[in-house]
């Protein structure tokens, strides 16, 4: 079972290092993880999806609530949230796949951000699996590297 | 007035009389500061034993216990004695001296991250950067440690914020923490469902923990459990919650448990756990112990309720104020005539039927007979601290609690935490009659700490049960590994009593049951140190 939990921290340092050692100290899988200040500059949000049996994921919640730098955990479903992710990625490209490459980041909505003789760095922002899409369309050509932030998820809007 | 300066005021704020610790460059400051100060200091003579010191400390004066100790080191080695504190949810504040602040990272002489080292075992740490903020670092730590599920607190110190000058220093009457707010009073909903399934019950049972002792709630516990007549059982922890020989109580469970007690707790329908954690000595398979029954968990602490065991009805908040709401209910069933009369003479029944029988060898001393002879002719209040091994196993089996306290590590199973923590509990409460019961491996652990008792004038009583063995290890290697014995022979032991002379220590010894009471009764008189050697069966079991 696939969980997003927005963790709300007092913006100080080791709090990173505090939330991450929870994971690992007990066991609990962090496959990804956001960090960034949010509109107050004293409260940064970090954005962690994490997976694992319902006794886990209620376990992960109550354990990161008992953390004295946690202001507040909010937890969601991926499909009651809306997740986007960014990636760069540098691709190594010559005359006769440059058209090719520039169709793909067309039908995957990407940009084209910088560029030299025979490299260009492309992005895109998107759900993690278009990316994960992408990555795997480009494979063909020449990956050069890679840079992705992880998650980033807000529940959806309901209107009261 | 500098940061050290500062410290000692927040101390005295907060009513610390004793500081237990080993001082070091790094923490110069702070030993400087307190000479001017009417706190005690005591020097341990290792770090560990200052934060179990700490701990009995606590554990008998329900104020946090106060360790003080040096950079990298010292601060390392206190790191044993603050995770068997966090394992049982004893508050401490440790204060470790720290290099000066613009060399941390560069690995300097005794540099050591002490925050990042033990954030796995504290409720949570502080490096202090500015020596304005030791004030509001203090009242917070304090505060932290000793609400909600309480347990320890470290505070690091750099050695140029605590020489740094303060402009003023003001101690802050409140604390404001947005992200700390322990639940204190429990939902009333969850209350009234209690009550209602205890009205359905035919079978209830109380086990208590250490959350009980910790909340001091003890009274609480047993008029409730007097009022309706519902039988109690314990964990380690919980242990004198109750008094052993009280009617409704049926002893300690789990696999080193009493038999009537864990069968009690099968046979319950309705299992009430309080202030106790569900933990794998207590209970060995918790997904079996809500088969047949309703499960009631309440704590303090939201995350221990459903950790290991998925309760029926959750209660979250402090046992104390759970248990005079529970009071204040109305119930159905009479309060005058037993409700669970039938339950409870077949518990009675248990009781007798499932009593242990042991063997025990007679050219040595029983430690059974020999523990509850001892509580019998101890003083009604007085403290047992009983140390790991196999002399906690009896001693959680027969020693009979009265009035007073029954202290061990039941969760990090600490060897050598009886010494210095009687220690603590003596300094804490000096009227009180004070004893460590430990093996001779436990005891090598400790025994440094002879000469604090001697420097101080700590007049603890310490019992060694000597078998030349890691008898408990052995046990374990007699029956998984059929008597394939390794590393637990303690041959090359020191000679007790000439360790207790050189010490200038009074020394007994007793090697059969035959003189048992006059060795005990001579052990016990008067407020002074002395060592009581018991030579036990080498092959002697807990089980």
């Amino acid at each position: 079972m696939k969980r997003i939990y927005s963790v709300l921290v007092e913006n100080r340092s080791g709090v990173l290092c505090k939330v991450a050692g929870l994971f690992s100290r007990r066991c609990f899988n962090i496959d990804s993880l956001a960090v960034g200040e949010t509109d107050d500059p004293a409260v940064s949000c970090m954005t962690i999806v994490s997976s694992g049996d319902e006794r886990t994921i209620e376990q992960i919640e109550k354990q990161l609530n008992k953390k004295l730098d946690v202001i507040k955990v909010k937890t969601f479903d991926e499909n009651k949230s809306i997740s986007r992710e960014l990636m760069l990625i540098k691709v190594k490209y010559n005359r006769n796949n440059r058209r090719d490459i520039m169709e793909n980041c067309d039908i995957m909505k990407a940009q084209i951000v910088d560029m030299s003789k025979n490299m260009m760095i492309i992005q895109i922002c998107d759900v993690p699996e278009r990316i994960q899409l992408f990555i795997k369309m480009l494979q063909s050509i020449s990956i050069v590297e890679v840079a992705r932030t992880g998650t980033l998820a807000l529940p959806k809007c309901i209107d009261f | 007035m500098n940061g050290a300066d500062a410290i000692i005021k927040c101390l005295e704020k907060e009513g610390v009389e004793t500081v237990f610790g080993y001082p070091g460059v790094a923490i110069c400051p702070f030993y400087n500061s307190i000479l001017e100060s009417e706190i005690r200091t005591i020097l341990i003579r290792t770090e560990q034993n200052a934060a179990h010191a700490a701990s009995g400390f606590t554990r008998v004066s329900g104020k946090p216990g106060v360790c003080a100790v040096t950079s990298g080191p010292g601060a390392t080695n206190v790191i044993t004695g603050i995770a068997t504190a966090f394992a049982d949810s004893i508050p401490l504040i440790c204060i470790t001296g720290q290099v000066n602040s613009e060399l941390i990272g560069s690995d300097v002489f005794q540099e050591a991250d002490i925050t990042g080292a033990v954030e796995s075992f504290v409720k949570y740490s502080y490096l202090v950067k500015n020596v304005n903020d030791i004030p509001r670092v203090f009242k917070e730590a304090f505060h932290i440690a000793n609400t909600g599920r309480k347990g320890p607190v470290l505070i690091d110190v750099p050695i140029d914020v605590q020489n740094a000058q303060m402009a003023k220093f003001h101690y802050p009457e409140e604390i404001s923490m947005r992200t700390y707010k322990p639940t204190v009073k429990g939902n009333i909903v969850q209350i009234k469902k209690v009550i209602k399934e205890l009205e359905k019950a035919k079978r209830p049972i109380i086990c208590a923990g250490g959350g009980v002792l910790l909340s001091n709630a003890e009274g609480e516990l047993r008029e409730f459990s007097e009022t309706y007549k519902i039988p109690v059982v314990s964990t380690m922890m919980g242990i004198g919650a109750m008094p052993t020989r009280h009617p409704m109580y049926y002893g300690m469970v789990g696999n080193n448990g009493k038999p009537c007690a864990n069968r009690a707790m099968n046979e319950s329908d309705l299992l009430i756990m309080v202030g106790a954690r569900v933990a794998d000595r207590a209970v060995s398979q918790p997904d079996l112990i809500t088969n047949n029954k309703v499960l009631v968990h309440i704590d303090v602490d939201p995350a221990e309720i459903g950790k290991n065991v998925g309760p029926h009805i959750p209660l979250v908040g402090d046992v104390k104020h759970i248990f005079a709401d529970l009071m204040n209910q109305e119930m159905i069933c009479s309060k005058v005539s037993c409700y669970y009369e039938d339950w409870i003479h077949t518990l009675d029944g248990y009781k007798e039927k499932m009593a242990v029988v042991r063997k025990p060898n007679e050219n040595y001393v029983d430690p059974a007979r020999f523990i509850t002879m001892l509580s019998d002719k101890m003083e009604e209040d007085g403290i047992y601290v009983a140390d790991v091994g196999q002399n906690q196993i009896w001693s959680c089996g027969y020693h009979i609690v009265k009035k007073g306290r029954f202290l061990t590590s039941g969760g990090m199973g600490t060897m050598g935490y009886s010494i210095p923590a009687a220690m603590g509990a003596k300094l804490a409460q000096p009227e009180k009659q004070v004893i460590a019961v430990c093996g001779d491996g436990s005891f090598q652990m400790s025994m440094m700490e002879l000469a604090t008792m001697r420097q101080h004038d700590i007049p603890v009583k310490i019992i060694v049960l000597k078998n030349n063995y890691l008898g408990m290890v052995r046990e374990f290697q007699h029956y998984t590994y059929k008597d394939n014995y390794s590393v637990v022979d303690l041959s090359g032991s020191p000679d007790l009593e000439k360790l207790t002379a050189a010490y200038g220590m009074d020394f007994l010894r007793l090697e059969t049951m035959e003189k048992a009471e006059e060795t005990i009764e001579a052990f016990l008189k008067g407020n002074k140190s002395v060592l009581l050697e018991c030579i036990i069966d080498p092959l002697d079991l807990v089980k």
